[in-house]
């Protein structure tokens, strides 16, 4: 049995080497989702481009748009002359943002009056625009703040602030949105790869008729199924390898966890993930229909239901519920504790679980599917 | 002994029947044409046989192993070639034939062996590194034979092998088949080459899920067409059959290239009569009228069309 099933290894091997698009499928592809999402797809804003109306032309104005541009959140592109300038610029997209300040400005504040400071925000990207609010919020408070211990200073009071804030990020204390994806990415790109590969490779033997003398000769379906994924497992092994090193070289990330646990993780994931696309190959005839078949059930569910990208927990409940159709799910909480957060077995158990049940669930449909089947054609 | 006995074996897909409750023996290393129109039956038979379709009622066993209980033993001791040859085209030569024996397990001094008469058979002596998918076509189907057969099973089923092949390739290709029941293995062939069939010993056509006839080539041509027929030939083909199938001692007809067959219905029509049907009363010249022995083609177009009326 055993040679049996190094047989077709073997040969899917072979097979696998002398098919260049497939080569490029499952190893250029990877480099170039990485490359995009870890590089392009950059959810941190920074850099915000703003122009400044100032009717006040004071200290104050220039003391708090100094304060405003010496971080790396904002960088001022122009100043304003006139009212219709402003239009203008938030029209064309020269700036996302316009500060206002009132030509009473110094006036009040001196005599001890509220000011209203403007601010104009291109609210078309809202998290971007919802971003730019908490930054100019954070800095026009504190600047409120330095001027009140000014004032209480020259009355010779100190400042009373009953709670300061500290807040400290772990895990990813920068915020830096490429560490919160590329565990989403590599599950993206192993899923797509290992049912694509492994549907495909099945598809092939039933398109070209050679499935018939597989199906004559004493081979199992076990046999014959465990010989074609022994090749993709390695493969996709090889792949998350490139992914992880990748991830270590263009964007520090260091794997926190065990090896041990990643690899048993990964390994129970391609166990679902192929068992998918054994699913797919039993009910695709043509390889058309199972490369389109593959994509739609691996690569939009694990980009949009994955939490790869969007927070799980904030989706409506039907969608919450829907989100169990990709085994990506379970593996990027899986990779974000080991990877990130260098977790042990106790805070993702619950996902091996679930990608066993999944995993289980479509090898059986394919069973049932495969042995209808057998009576028909 | 019987390498294959099948029994009343039935195969329904809904309300079509496919094959309807077929009976007939092989015996031990003998050459069984199975032949038939396309979609009359064949295939669907031989998948039954060799265990990947199960039939809806009825029984065969196929070198003594039930096809209904025990479909895995009746796998392990055939031989199957269909008219795909299920070689891979982006495996070399040795490559494929390393792995259909790894399917079968041979390995060691067993596999060289096998391996070496595979590429004797195929001629492809030197050609090991080859591409398969670069094999002339009559070069392909024999290296498919050679690793259908490298296990060396006691039977072996050819689904239409001969199908897209050249002539010569085909001829070679039945030395081949010619060679296999020499050395004692049953071979049971489907074929619509008629040619072909006259290699056959034992014969049976099917034709709507049913057989029809049965017999060796002989026996079929002399037990199936009682009534003379004549080949006749003339300058004016197309008119000659139109005034002959008005005659009612004519039962049927048929053409062949510038011949025409007919069968009589009258005993005592001769070449005579012909002659003057023909070139007397309509002027179409007659160039030679023979009584002759039927062919196979005679015999299975006279038995089809008997059967679908």
């Amino acid at each position: 049995m055993l040679n049996r099933i190094f047989a077709i290894a073997k040969k899917e091997l072979k097979q696998l080497s002398r098919d260049t698009r497939m080569l490029f499928i499952i190893f250029f592809f990877p480099v170039v989702l990485l490359i995009i999402f870890g590089y392009a797809i950059n959810f941190d804003v920074k850099h915000i481009k703003i122009a400044v109306y100032d009717q006040d032309k004071s200290d104050y104005t220039r003391e708090y748009v100094n304060g405003l541009i010496s971080s790396e959140y904002f960088d001022l592109v122009t100043y304003v002359q006139d009212e219709s300038e402003i239009k203008r610029l938030l029209d064309e997209k020269i700036v996302q943002a316009v500060v206002v300040f009132p030509n009473d400005l110094s006036r009040k504040l001196l005599s001890k009056q509220e000011v209203k400071v403007q601010y104009l925000i291109d609210g078309v990207d809202g998290t971007t625009a919802s971003a730019i609010q908490n930054y100019v919020n954070a800095a026009t408070y504190s600047y409120s703040i330095k001027l009140t211990k000014e004032y209480l200073a020259v009355t010779g009071k100190n400042l009373y602030v009953p709670i300061d804030l500290q807040p400290r990020f772990w895990f990813n204390p920068e915020l830096q949105s490429t560490k919160f994806l590329i565990p989403g990415l590599m599950g993206m790109i192993l899923i797509v790869t290992a049912v694509i590969s492994i549907s495909l490779s099945i598809v092939r033997e039933k398109e070209r008729g050679t499935i018939e003398q597989i199906n004559v000769s004493p081979l199992s379906s076990f046999e014959f199924i465990l010989g074609k994924t022994i090749p993709y497992i390695f493969i996709s092994l090889i792949n998350a390898t490139i992914v992880l090193v990748a991830g270590y070289i263009l964007f520090g990330i260091v794997i926190q966890g065990s090896l041990l646990l990643l690899l048993f993780g990964t390994l129970m994931f391609l166990f679902a993930a192929l068992g998918l696309g054994i699913f797919i190959s039993t009910v695709a005839d043509s390889q058309q229909v199972a490369f389109q078949a593959a994509n739609v059930t691996s690569l939009l569910p694990s980009f949009i239901l994955s939490g790869f990208i969007f927070p799980i927990k904030t989706m409506p409940i039907a969608i919450q519920v829907l989100t169990n159709v990709t085994p990506a799910k379970f593996y990027v909480v899986i990779l974000r504790a080991i990877l990130l957060r260098g977790a042990g077995i106790s805070a993702f158990w619950d996902q091996l679980i679930y990608l066993g049940i999944f995993g289980t669930i479509f090898i059986t449909l394919a069973i049932i599917v495969d042995k209808r089947s057998k009576g028909k054609n | 002994m019987n390498a294959i006995e099948v029994n009343n074996l039935t195969k329904k897909f809904g309300a079509f029947t496919a094959v309807d409750n077929v009976n007939f023996t092989v015996k031990q290393g003998e050459i069984f044409g199975f032949l038939g129109a396309n979609g009359a039956g064949k295939s669907t038979t031989i998948r039954m046989l060799i265990g990947v379709l199960e039939p809806t009622s009825g029984d065969a066993l196929v070198g003594g192993h039930s096809i209904m209980k025990d479909p895995e033993m009746v796998k392990r001791n055939i031989g199957y070639m269909s008219q795909k040859f299920s070689l891979y085209n982006d495996l070399t030569v040795a490559e494929n034939i390393r792995f259909y024996a790894g399917v079968y397990g041979l390995d060691g001094k067993k596999y060289e062996e096998r391996k070496k008469w595979v590429l004797k058979v195929a001629n492809l002596e030197n050609m090991e590194n080859t591409l398969t998918s670069s094999l002339p076509g009559g070069i392909k189907q024999r290296l498919a034979l050679g690793t259908a057969v490298i296990h060396e099973p006691k039977i072996v089923f050819l689904d239409e092998p001969t199908s897209g092949v050249d002539p010569i390739s085909r001829r070679n290709f039945w030395d081949l088949i010619n060679d296999l029941s020499a050395g004692g293995t049953t071979v049971l062939v489907t074929t619509h080459y008629l040619d072909e069939a006259e290699f056959c010993n034992d014969i049976i056509l099917i034709n709507a899920g049913k057989i029809v006839a049965q017999g060796n080539s002989k026996e079929l041509k002399t037990n199936y067409i009682k009534n003379p027929i004549l080949e006749i030939e003339t300058d004016r083909t197309v008119d000659s059959l139109e005034i002959l199938e008005k005659e009612k001692w004519v039962g049927e007809t048929s053409v062949f290239g510038n011949y025409i067959h007919i069968i009589l219905n009258d005993d005592t029509i001769t070449e005579k009569n012909i002659i003057q049907l023909l070139q007397e009363q309509n002027g179409i010249n007659v160039k030679r009228v023979e009584r002759i022995v039927p062919t196979l083609e005679d015999v299975f177009i006279h038995l089809i069309e008997k059967d679908n009326k």
